[in-house]
């Protein structure tokens, strides 16, 4: 039996192109359930398109994706809408709808896919505004909270329905330390409690630290290395300790290439 | 889930095994309700309980205060593994009565 025989998350050789621009090329990527796994890259390593592969938002070029069983490349609408309910995706800016209230915000997916009396769903909403410190806030236009509220607004209608799998993606990025601590602790509550499976997409590396049981790193659209965090900090490949130490990157300049890119605009 | 409704003393007993979900919290909600509503103290029995999802909870929170205002009581009796760490998370088991098991329970 191979480690990826029981993954709730299984990506074989996927290639994804924007374009004539190659992104990912073939990825492998497994995620146990239970697991809390990091994506970590600089800008433009296919982290993000990595993380939207996942949700079926992207079409690849080849490869498998499969989540939660479902192969996500060909599956139906109906097969993807399922999916869908059992998974919580919390965006960056948090994604709220602006002529909504928080509440109605976070509510909305209990009301659009459950048949739950009014009074469980208020209670339910008023609890992940408790657990993350937004209790008050109901009422109020997201126009009215500041970044990080938003952030943990957008967390809890992403975990509203208590979604086996949750994707976050960069849950520190903006946020000012203490706030963020307070998010890398609520994901490792949350899947203590509720034993989500939770996948993250961040470039920041104490939060990555914190709480990966595993760190997939991508460079250039390919996986460098997956690992726990000790394997992550004892790499000895350059690029790696280049990213944990934060030194810039020294790519090697191939002249001809650089010329014809700057003439031609091609590579 | 399955559920089964024993008295116990003064209490009306609702043990539940399995999980508690969105799909059948609506049930666990109607036997709560019900049993408070006729006038009877309960004891949630969460011995046999292996997962509660928020749903679940936002029912023990919305009978809880009903025994409350009707001067009922709400116990949970045996909640262990995830179902106790969702009371945890949620710090509802600071507000919920919580006993281990109805050795203490009395007329």
């Amino acid at each position: 039996m191979n480690s990826a025989a029981n993954a709730i998350i299984d990506v074989k050789n996927l290639v994804s192109h924007y374009g004539d621009r190659q992104i990912l090329k073939n990825v492998d990527f497994s995620v146990q359930p239970g697991e809390v796994r990091v994506i970590m890259g600089g800008s433009g390593s296919g982290k993000s398109t990595l993380l939207n592969h996942l949700l079926a938002l992207l079409k690849p070029t080849s490869g498998t994706i499969e989540v939660d069983g479902v192969d996500v490349v060909n599956a139906d609408r109906k097969t993807l809408a399922k999916l869908r309910q059992k998974t919580g995706v919390a965006f960056q800016g948090g994604a709220l709808f602006s002529s909504m209230t928080v509440g109605e915000n976070i509510k909305l997916p209990l009301q659009q896919h459950t048949d739950l009396d009014d009074h469980t769903i208020d209670i339910m909403t008023r609890l992940k505004l408790e657990l993350m410190n937004l209790a008050g806030f109901e009422d109020l236009m997201p126009s009215e909270l500041s970044g990080g509220m938003l952030k943990r607004a957008g967390l809890a209608r992403a975990v509203i329905m208590d979604p086996k799998l949750l994707f976050f993606d960069e849950p520190s990025a903006g946020l000012d330390p203490v706030t963020s601590v307070e998010l890398d602790e609520l994901i490792l509550k949350l899947k203590a409690a509720m034993n989500m499976t939770v996948v993250v997409v961040t470039h920041e590396l104490e939060s990555a630290f914190k709480i990966a049981d595993k760190i997939t790193v991508l460079f250039d659209g390919e996986v460098a290395i997956t690992g726990t965090v000790d394997e992550i900090k004892n790499s000895t490949d350059e690029r790696i300790q280049n990213l944990i130490n934060r030194r810039p990157r020294n790519d090697v300049i191939d002249a001809e290439q650089y010329l014809q890119r700057l003439t031609t605009g091609k590579n | 889930m399955t559920y089964q409704q024993t008295t116990h003393l003064k209490y009306q007993q609702l043990h539940l095994t399995g999980e508690v979900d969105l799909h059948n919290s609506p049930i666990v909600r109607k036997q709560l309700l019900n049993i408070l509503n006729e006038g009877s103290s309960v004891l949630v029995d969460f011995s046999a309980l292996s997962y509660i999802d928020s749903s679940g909870i936002a029912t023990l929170v919305e009978a809880f205060n009903l025994a409350k205002t009707k001067a009922l009581t709400l116990t949970i009796v045996g909640a262990t593994g995830g179902p106790l760490q969702v009371l945890e998370l949620t710090n509802l088991n600071k507000v919920f009565t919580l006993i281990e098991s109805l050795e203490g329970i009395k007329e």
